[in-house]
């Protein structure tokens, strides 16, 4: 029983992460059709800026929430402005030629990324500062420190957050305006490009956010690290159903749960198979994802 | 190819072409025995993991491997006055590229001997392309016991895994008093898995329990999923088999976890990223090929050239790579010659006084070595090896 729920609390905060990326996919998705591949990448750069701003402020010494604060919204402010400098360098020029032209660049992007990162950065992993002590409560046996405890809130903040911005406000209603048309709502008087621009500083902001918290959890960081997580992550938008924001979210927890347990038997090592395999029975039967809604597809 | 009415005869010069250079290749041009052995430089390749995942293994190897090569040279070199030139190929801590490494150092530089790697797996993809052209070499760490099984050019300077699981098992048994244990290892790593056997082994014949193993792979990062598992079961001591960069992370799981028990591994934990364990690592224990602070003179000396040219305590890698080109200049001098064959000849009479202890080549072409234990002491932002006992074959 004791190990049944720490493999849960294990599991939530697995899935926590997988939703946090899984939520920045869905949003775009959701406005411009488009499979962001490059979104894992963005959260690998969001780990790194974390972890230069953390070793300039000194915080692996001297840690410090307010430090802490400091160095996740300087990672979300840096990466919000790659994600803008991304989708207009290299999703603008091919917006209006076929998805599979903004595909294969979204694929080219990721890989520029990764392996400019390991030009940048070098190939060797690099260990996270510790910009928080790190605790650990315990609760009947049960073991959570305050890092996981910070992911979990974090995504569950995360998904309401965008709930209300994509139904409660103007921004967001210009957002599903795009969505559902994008000529007619320019047409509108709706600025597409600053509606486009926005969503992907919103989307790579919310992964940078994601990238740091991760690494204070798992402090190895390398330029590859986006590479697997964000595939994962991926298989949980599409699991979610692509395009829904609570989807992804419930896509993201249903993968760490699956990989947590399987990790618990004899199989650990196949636990990369049985997500991507997820992947392949949900585009089967049932491609829309479990809380999408089957549409005629717009062409 | 654009088609065009001559097209099928410009197709059948290229195929004629293609078939050419093909077979041009598959000739494996064996390096002129001449190239480095009547005068001028000896030229020695290293192969090592200078970046990627090991890269604390290929930077230490090749401090060490320098601080050897100059001592050679300033000491009037080998031969009669020949200097030992040292060519270095970065393998990315990847064993295809280990395999590419020592093909060009062999094929290209025409090396005498290559030395190299750490980690098992890459001298296990290097070893057959030494072996298949004849240019003996020497790995100084892989402790896989079928990394010599290669073949008759392929040597070693540490001791190997089924001895190194022994001295484990033992003191787990005998110093620590576990008696169930469970045991986590790498499962893409040679080095991991033979360790773990060789444990599972002689822990089982000391009269202990042995749970299952359980897996993970090189570059995880999350292992609570698994800690969690182990925990479940009890273990009084737990064995990680794998290399540096997991450890560090494997250990803080588990204490976040609440696992206070001891945890215990073999020389795959030196490397420099594991003080990032940091707290976490006290009351963990591991093998290792010697220690730094032991008064014999040859360590001593070797230690106080190490400090001084690099700055910074010289680990069992950098000690180990240093004893390889020791071991290699000796077997020059004696074979007169830098030719493969009598080059092999020579090495497989070595016996040398290491830093690592006596080098003294068996018909294995391993070395019998004791293993010491170290007990690792993090303190005041500081990791510290505090030697434990020595424990010989």
């Amino acid at each position: 029983m004791e190990t049944f729920l720490q493999q849960l609390i294990n599991g939530l905060t697995l899935g926590s992460i997988y939703a946090l990326i899984a939520l920045g996919y869905t949003m775009v998705y959701g406005v411009l059709r488009l499979i962001n591949f490059a979104h894992g990448d963005v959260y690998m750069l969001g780990a790194f800026c974390g972890y230069f701003l953390a070793n300039a402020l000194e915080l692996d010494a001297n840690p410090s929430i307010p430090g802490a604060i400091a160095v996740t919204l300087g990672a979300m402010a840096c990466c919000a402005a790659i994600g803008v400098l991304i989708e207009r360098l290299a999703y603008r020029p091919v917006r209006h030629h076929s998805r599979l032209a903004a595909l294969i660049t979204a694929i080219g992007v990721s890989l520029f990324l990764e392996y400019g990162g390991q030009v940048a950065f070098g190939a060797a992993p690099r260990f996270f500062p510790q910009m928080i002590r790190s605790a650990t409560y315990s609760v009947g046996g049960v073991q959570i420190t305050n890092q996981s405890l910070l992911i979990i809130v974090l995504a569950v903040a995360v998904m309401f957050g965008l709930e209300f911005i994509v139904h409660r406000t103007r921004i967001g209603k210009a957002m599903r305006a795009t969505s559902y048309n994008l000529s007619v709502a320019s047409l509108m008087g709706i600025n597409t490009n600053f509606v486009i621009a926005f969503t992907f500083a919103l989307g790579s902001a919310l992964a940078a956010a994601g990238g740091v918290m991760v690494a204070l959890a798992i402090p190895r960081i390398d330029p590859l690290m986006g590479l697997m997580t964000g595939l994962k992550a991926f298989v949980a938008a599409v699991l979610g159903g692509i395009g829904n924001i609570p989807g992804a979210m419930l896509g993201g927890l249903l993968m760490g749960l699956m990989e947590t347990s399987l990790s618990a038997t004899a199989y650990s090592t196949y636990r990369d198979a049985v997500a991507f395999g997820v992947l392949i029975l949900i585009l089967i039967f049932r491609p829309a994802g479990l809380l999408g809604t089957a549409g005629a597809e717009k062409v | 190819m654009r088609p065009s009415p001559d097209g099928s005869g410009r197709r059948l010069l290229a195929c004629a072409a293609a078939a050419a250079l093909l077979a041009a290749a598959a000739c494996e041009r064996r390096p002129d025995p001449g190239a480095t052995s009547d005068t001028g430089d000896i030229v020695v390749g290293m192969y090592g993991s200078l970046t990627g995942d090991g890269a604390s293994f290929g930077q230490s190897s090749l401090a060490g491997t320098q601080l050897a090569v100059d001592e050679v040279n300033a000491a009037g070199g080998l031969l009669g006055g020949r200097r030992i030139r040292l060519l270095v190929e970065d393998d990315q801590s990847r064993p295809d590229e280990a395999a590419n490494a020592v093909t060009k150092l062999i094929t290209q530089d025409r090396v005498v001997a290559v030395l190299g790697e750490v980690a098992s797996r890459r001298s296990l993809a290097a070893a057959p392309v030494a072996q298949r052209y004849q240019v003996p070499m020497i790995t100084p760490a892989s402790t896989n016991e079928r990394v010599t099984e290669v073949g008759d050019y392929i040597f070693r300077v540490c001791f190997i895994d089924p001895f190194q699981g022994r001295v484990l098992a033992k003191f787990a048994f005998d110093d620590l008093k576990a008696r169930r244990v469970a045991i986590l290892r790498d499962i893409q790593q040679d080095y991991s898995v033979g360790l773990t056997d060789s444990i599972q082994k002689n822990f089982t014949a000391l009269g202990g329990q042995v749970l299952d193993p359980v897996s993970y792979s090189s570059g995880d990062a999350d292992f609570r999923a698994i800690l969690t598992q182990v925990r479940g079961q009890k273990p009084d001591l737990v064995f990680v088999t794998g290399y540096y960069p997991e450890v560090a992370i494997i250990v803080r799981q588990a204490r976040e976890l609440g696992m206070q028990m001891p945890l215990l591994g073999g020389d795959g934990w030196v490397g420099d990223s594991l003080q990032n364990g940091r707290e976490a690592l006290n009351g963990t224990y591991l093998s290792d090929h010697y220690a730094a602070d032991n008064p014999d003179k040859v360590v001593q000396t070797f230690v106080k050239a190490y400090r001084s040219r690099f700055g910074g305590e010289p680990d069992s890698m950098a000690a180990l790579a240093y004893d390889s080109v020791k071991v290699l200049a000796d077997a020059i001098t004696r074979a007169g010659s830098t030719e493969g064959p009598r080059l092999r000849d020579a090495i497989a009479q070595a016996d040398v006084a290491g830093v690592t202890g006596r080098l003294k080549m068996n018909p294995q072409r391993n070395v019998d070595k004791p293993a010491v234990i170290q007990e690792l002491v993090y303190a005041n932002g500081e990791l510290r090896f505090v030697y434990k006992a020595t424990v010989n074959p």
